[in-house]
């Protein structure tokens, strides 16, 4: 009964919190409505963590946690509960959500505190937040779509929250259509695993997986992952879907922190991860998972290269992390997706803040070509922002470098894998740390550009607080999931959340023994050029800042065609979006207004020029009749005669 | 006689709307009488078994008997929750309709009543040709609606709707008699109860159209498909829709297009099984056709009332394909789904009767940050969206899921394509919304003179009441599944040989007295 009570705190609190600001956004100012928020968020960080202690004190075997609220929706074999259930993996999940979701509403407070809906902004907050956890914590794939387009809702919301942009407010359309793709395709996944299975429980799917892999493409099984998996690509901004996530920058900058890299893009990985034996079952969807999660991962960094806003470069990287995310659990090391998952909504989080915070200083400028030198004005961003840099480009021992290295060197060595997808991820490690670097040194070294009208200042505590405390996170969290060649070498440290998770991953079937030496020799060549490219990338734009301009003019077409994203947008809007426009528009005019329509004029006419027909037959002229009666009495007469 | 008076009871109304001298007191008065006829009609869930499929509540007096014709009306898990939709909505479109209908009030006030018996009694009619009647009487309150009080073509509209629904009609009326016929050759004595029509063994030959079952299977097809619509019989209904008053088409949305579904399932598939199961594949196709047509043409109108328009044609479209899933879930989210539509697409009508009160037009165009200008309306017409695109949590995501999962269970095939609907249907409202709340502001929005109000009082007394059913159909769909599950368990269960028996009412009172007797 407690455990009901606590995780209805958990989910509700956000839900109340949402509907105290929503009922009375217009009167609560910034602070009270931020207040409102930031506790709710608060208690239910709180109420996630008394979970985990329960889960804790529970004996490993059986860390589960079950509530089933009502029942949902109950039609023939169909039943859906309104259950939830907490075990290792997604405890993690709502401790990231709940806990990096409280440190970016404590941010907001101050971010937002000039904006006029700010009550409503924090009302979408923690809409967001509710959905986000009955996403991760739902039982069942239907309860799991609730909170998988309730995100996508919020999302929206925020993406447009300065509607009076119509940019904005298309920005935001966009990601919810883009989503909506995905939508679609994840309910025909459902459906395929109904057919199969007969239920959408989780457990009970991932207790009826086949032991033997399929090897078929259209089994239903397959079938059914690619579709989980194209709802994933939606969600978490993979190719073919991921084009809506650099526009959802539009949004105000606490939320691109939230819910455009810490959260809501890593539901896909999630997802897949939950399922992960049902996933291991179809090795195609697997193989086509890596691949695309490794494109992806090269993809949006190579883009990330060319950008100058702040923002756009955070999220391009974002797509490019998510890429890795994918890429892992493609080649099955879900615990290594799972792990670079919670580092990366750390240090994502951490720079997507810290990016805030240089806006609100550069009065909103994004734009990285007019900063420079912010150093020595803002010293806790820069510091807490350096930390997030070392560990997005892999620096040991930096919490991205675990992780990523897990990545990398599962996607060689694990039976799913192949060099050619370790290759991916090393060119995207090389361009990361290249980006990354480059954005740091426009950003906070060499000579200030900063526009003489703008005096940069360090942001307030409320802002700077949670840098700091994201910034602890992202330098040691990747101690939690040490290599094991690592570990060994250092003594025998555990892997603590590979142990913490075994009861809910399995584990990759066929694994062989590693080999240490192509281990160390795989990390040192990854890290190596990781270091080479930052310090190319350090050498271009804060030693010969010229040296980057001369570059460009040299391959400019090339420069041109990444600079605007392949296109891509373009390509889209011309293939699709046009196209259907255009084509609907002449089906409303050719075919419903000039056919359809005019259809029934014609056989009205014919009904009416039918009825003149007949009408003129009976003319009252006696000479006529006498003749229809003659004619009838040739006609019959032949008719007998002939007959 | 519950459900005689709750038939008939409107006509007295319309006569006293009719008589009534005091013109200021008529909407109330009208009000108070609709919300009676409300709770008269919540009174059927005391009387009702949801337990059993039978026929309930039932009224039998003999009529014509040289025809076997009979005042015959009865309840089930079926007709059940339209009947509740009808008289729900009612009192919301009065108030609704407060300040939109100005002149010949009361005519106004007296069609909506002689609507609401035919409406009613077309849900309940369990003989043939009582239900005809109703049936046609229903055209003859709307024909005035959208005559008196509609629009600038008001007359072509009005006309193309009564010719359009009539010629189905007059198929339809061709087929009953000939079915009575056909009883008599069955039972010795001629029939035109339904119950009847159900035990007849009308032979199928599969394959030919000019075959008995099959003609009189389009026979009452055809006029039920006209009336939903069903593409490709759908062109009536835009015009009717852009030039009916508001009231008119929320009525027209959220009870009328559902007498088409409503005769598919209770009439078309039960009385001509192997017809039905032999054509299915011809209704499911023209349903997921409509889904996507009507979603395309709604997303490139220029005016609102028409793109809601044409989405009722993508969302009937959906309820079709449920029906003609031929399973539990496909029927449950159908049935559903009608609910829905009249719940969510009514409400769509209301609010965009809303704001053309104020700006007297519905030029999307002309719109454009009314966001900013009217919150309280933004939201309302937000969460009514999201209803309209099925959003989880709503009711129309549980109708879609339910309808989309059966198709998937009978027909793959067709719900593969027919899950594109879910992405149309986002594109073309938030499309739609973007326009018209989003944005620097319009000219209509700017337009200093005439400064627009929020919802006022009456407009959210309108509203709550749909947003409230909106999120309890979303969450608690078991709730209303419970009373009609029963009878559609047996509809898919035994379609192919289905019979309607007859709950006796008065057997629990019959036993009571013999307790007493005793």
């Amino acid at each position: 009964m407690s455990h009901q009570l606590l995780i209805s705190t958990l989910i509700l609190s956000p839900l109340i919190g949402f509907l105290i600001n929503g009922l009375r956004y217009k009167r609560h100012s910034a602070n009270v409505a931020g207040g409102v928020a930031t506790a709710a968020a608060a208690i239910s960080f709180l109420s996630a963590i008394l979970i985990f202690m329960e889960l804790l004190a529970m004996p490993k075997e059986g860390r589960q946690i079950a509530v089933n609220f009502f029942e949902w929706m109950t039609v023939a074999s169909l039943k859906i509960n309104m259950g939830f259930l907490v075990d290792p993996l997604n405890v993690i999940m709502i401790l990231i959500i709940t806990g990096v979701g409280s440190l970016i509403h404590l941010f907001s407070v101050s971010y937002m505190h000039h904006d006029e809906g700010a009550a409503k902004y924090f009302a979408y907050l923690n809409l967001f937040l509710f959905n986000m956890l009955v996403l991760v914590l739902g039982d069942n794939l239907l309860v799991m779509f609730v909170g998988w387009e309730g995100v996508g809702l919020c999302s929206y919301l925020l993406i447009g929250f300065w509607f009076k942009d119509s940019d904005k407010a298309a920005a935001g359309m966009k990601a919810f259509v883009t989503n909506r793709v995905g939508d679609a395709a994840f309910l025909l996944g459902m459906f395929l695993l109904f057919v199969s299975f007969g239920t959408l429980n989780f457990q009970e799917i991932n207790n009826m997986v086949p032991a033997d892999p399929t090897f078929s493409w259209l089994s239903p099984l397959t079938l059914g992952t690619l579709f989980l998996f194209i709802g994933a690509t939606g969600k978490s901004a993979q190719i073919p879907l991921y084009v809506w996530l650099p526009d959802a920058m539009a949004g105000p900058t606490p939320v691109s922190a939230l819910i455009h890299a810490a959260t809501m893009v890593t539901a896909g990985v999630y997802m897949i991860i939950r399922l992960n034996p049902l996933f291991l079952h179809t090795p195609n969807t697997m193989l086509v998972i890596a691949i695309i999660g490794g494109l992806t991962a090269v993809m949006a960094a190579s883009i990330g290269l060319t950008q100058w806003d702040i923002k756009k470069v955070l999220a391009y990287s974002t797509v490019s992390q998510l890429g890795y995310m994918f890429l892992a659990v493609g080649v099955g090391a879900f615990t290594a997706g799972l792990f670079h998952l919670m580092t990366h909504a750390f240090f994502k989080a951490l720079m997507f803040l810290g990016s805030g915070s240089v806006i609100h200083a550069m009065h909103e400028e994004q734009d990285i070509r007019k900063m420079g030198g912010l150093k020595k004005h803002m010293p806790i961003t820069h510091f807490t922002f350096l930390i997030g840099w070392l560990a997005i480009i892999g620096m040991p021992p930096f919490s991205g470098f675990f992780s990523k290295d897990e990545i990398l060197w599962l996607s060689f060595h694990s039976p799913l894998g192949h060099p050619a997808l370790w290759a991916l991820g090393a060119v995207g490690a090389v361009m990361t740390a290249f980006y990354m670097t480059r954005l740091m040194a426009l950003t906070f070294w060499g000579k200030s550009r900063v526009p003489q009208d703008v005096h940069p200042h360090e942001s307030p505590a409320l802002m700077t607080i949670p840098l700091i405390v994201l910034a602890i996170l992202s330098a040691f969290a990747g101690w939690l999931g040490v290599p094991h060649v690592i570990g060994a070498a250092l003594g025998h440290l555990p892997n603590i959340l590979a142990e913490f998770l075994s009861l809910n991953i399995k584990p990759i079937p066929n694994l062989a023994e590693a080999n240490v030496t192509t281990e160390i020799i795989l990390m040192s060549v990854s890290v190596g050029f990781a270091l080479i490219s930052a310090a190319l990338a350090y050498h271009m734009y804060v030693r010969n800042p010229e040296l980057p301009g001369k570059f460009t003019e040299k391959v400019k077409g090339l420069h041109n065609f990444v600079y605007n994203k392949y296109f891509v947008d373009e390509a889209y809007e011309g293939s699709i979006i046009q196209p259907l426009v255009q084509t609907s528009k002449s089906i409303w005019f050719y075919v419903d207004v000039n056919f359809i329509d005019k259809a029934t004029y014609w056989i009205s006419d014919i009904i009416k020029g039918g009825g003149s027909l007949v009408r003129s037959l009976q003319n009252g002229n006696l000479q006529t009749y006498a003749m229809y009666v003659a004619i009838g009495l040739v006609m019959t007469l032949t008719f007998i005669l002939v007959r | 006689m519950l459900l005689s008076s709750l038939v008939f009871l409107p006509i007295l109304f319309a006569l006293i709307m009719v008589v009534w001298p005091n013109k200021t007191t008529l909407r109330p008065l009208a009000l108070g009488l609709s919300l009676i006829q409300f709770a008269l009609s919540l009174t059927i869930f005391w009387k009702f078994d949801p337990s059993s499929s039978a026929l309930q509540l039932v009224e039998k007096y003999p009529w014509i008997e040289r025809f076997g014709v009979n005042y015959y009306l009865g309840i089930d898990g079926i007709s059940l929750w339209l009947v509740i939709l009808t008289t729900f909505l009612l009192p919301i479109i009065i108030v609704g309709s407060w300040q939109a209908i100005e002149d010949r009030v009361k005519g106004f006030h007296a069609a909506l009543f002689v609507l609401q018996t035919a409406m009613l009694g077309t849900f309940l009619a369990i003989d043939a040709i009582f239900f005809y009647i109703f049936w046609e009487l229903s055209l003859v309150p709307m024909y005035f609606m959208i005559g008196i009080w509609g629009g600038s073509r008001r007359i072509y509209a009005t006309i193309k709707f009564f010719i359009y629904t009539m010629v189905g009609s007059v198929l339809m009326l061709v087929a009953i008699i000939y079915m009575m016929f056909l009883t008599q050759e069955a039972f010795g004595t001629m029939s035109a109860s339904l119950i009847d029509f159900y035990r007849l063994d009308i032979p199928f030959i599969a394959g030919q159209f000019f075959s008995l079952q099959t003609l009189l299977f389009f026979a009452f097809a055809l006029a039920f498909a006209i009336k939903v619509p069903v593409w490709p019989f759908h062109t009536w209904l835009p015009d009717a829709h852009v030039e009916a008053p508001t009231p008119g088409s929320v009525i027209l949305a959220g009870v009328m297009l559902k007498m088409g579904t409503y005769g598919l399932m209770r009439w078309t598939i039960p009385l001509f099984p192997e017809a039905a199961e032999y054509w299915a594949w011809l209704f499911l196709l023209v349903a997921v056709v409509g889904i996507v047509y009507g979603a395309v043409v709604a997303m490139v109108q220029p005016d609102i009332k028409k793109l809601v328009a044409y989405s009722s044609v993508s969302h009937m479209g959906y309820i079709v394909l449920g029906l003609f899933a031929f399973n539990e879930t496909g029927m449950t989210g159908g049935l559903y789904q009608m609910l829905n539509h009249g719940i969510s697409t009514g409400a769509l009508f209301l609010l965009v009767g809303m704001i053309y009160e104020r700006t007297h037009s519905r030029e999307i165009s002309k719109y454009g940050g009314l966001a900013g200008v009217l919150p309280f309306f933004t939201i309302a017409f937000f969460i009514v969206t999201l209803s309209s695109i099925a959003v989880p949590l709503t009711n129309g995501f549980v109708g879609e899921f339910l309808i989309l999962l059966g198709t998937f269970q009978a027909n793959p095939g067709f719900a593969y394509v027919a899950v594109s609907g879910v992405v149309l249907g986002a594109v073309y409202m938030l499309w739609m919304f973007k326009r018209v709340f989003f944005g620097p502001k319009g000219e209509l929005v700017k337009d200093e003179s005439h400064p627009l109000h929020d919802l006022s009082p009456r407009e959210f007394a309108v509203l709550i009441p749909m947003g409230v059913m909106i999120f309890w159909m979303g969450l608690f769909p078991n709730h209303f599944f419970h009373w009609s599950n029963a009878s559609i368990k047996h509809l898919v269960e035994s379609r192919s040989n289905y019979i309607l028996t007859v709950k006796d009412t008065n057997t629990k009172t019959q036993s009571a007295a013999l307790v007493e007797g005793e």
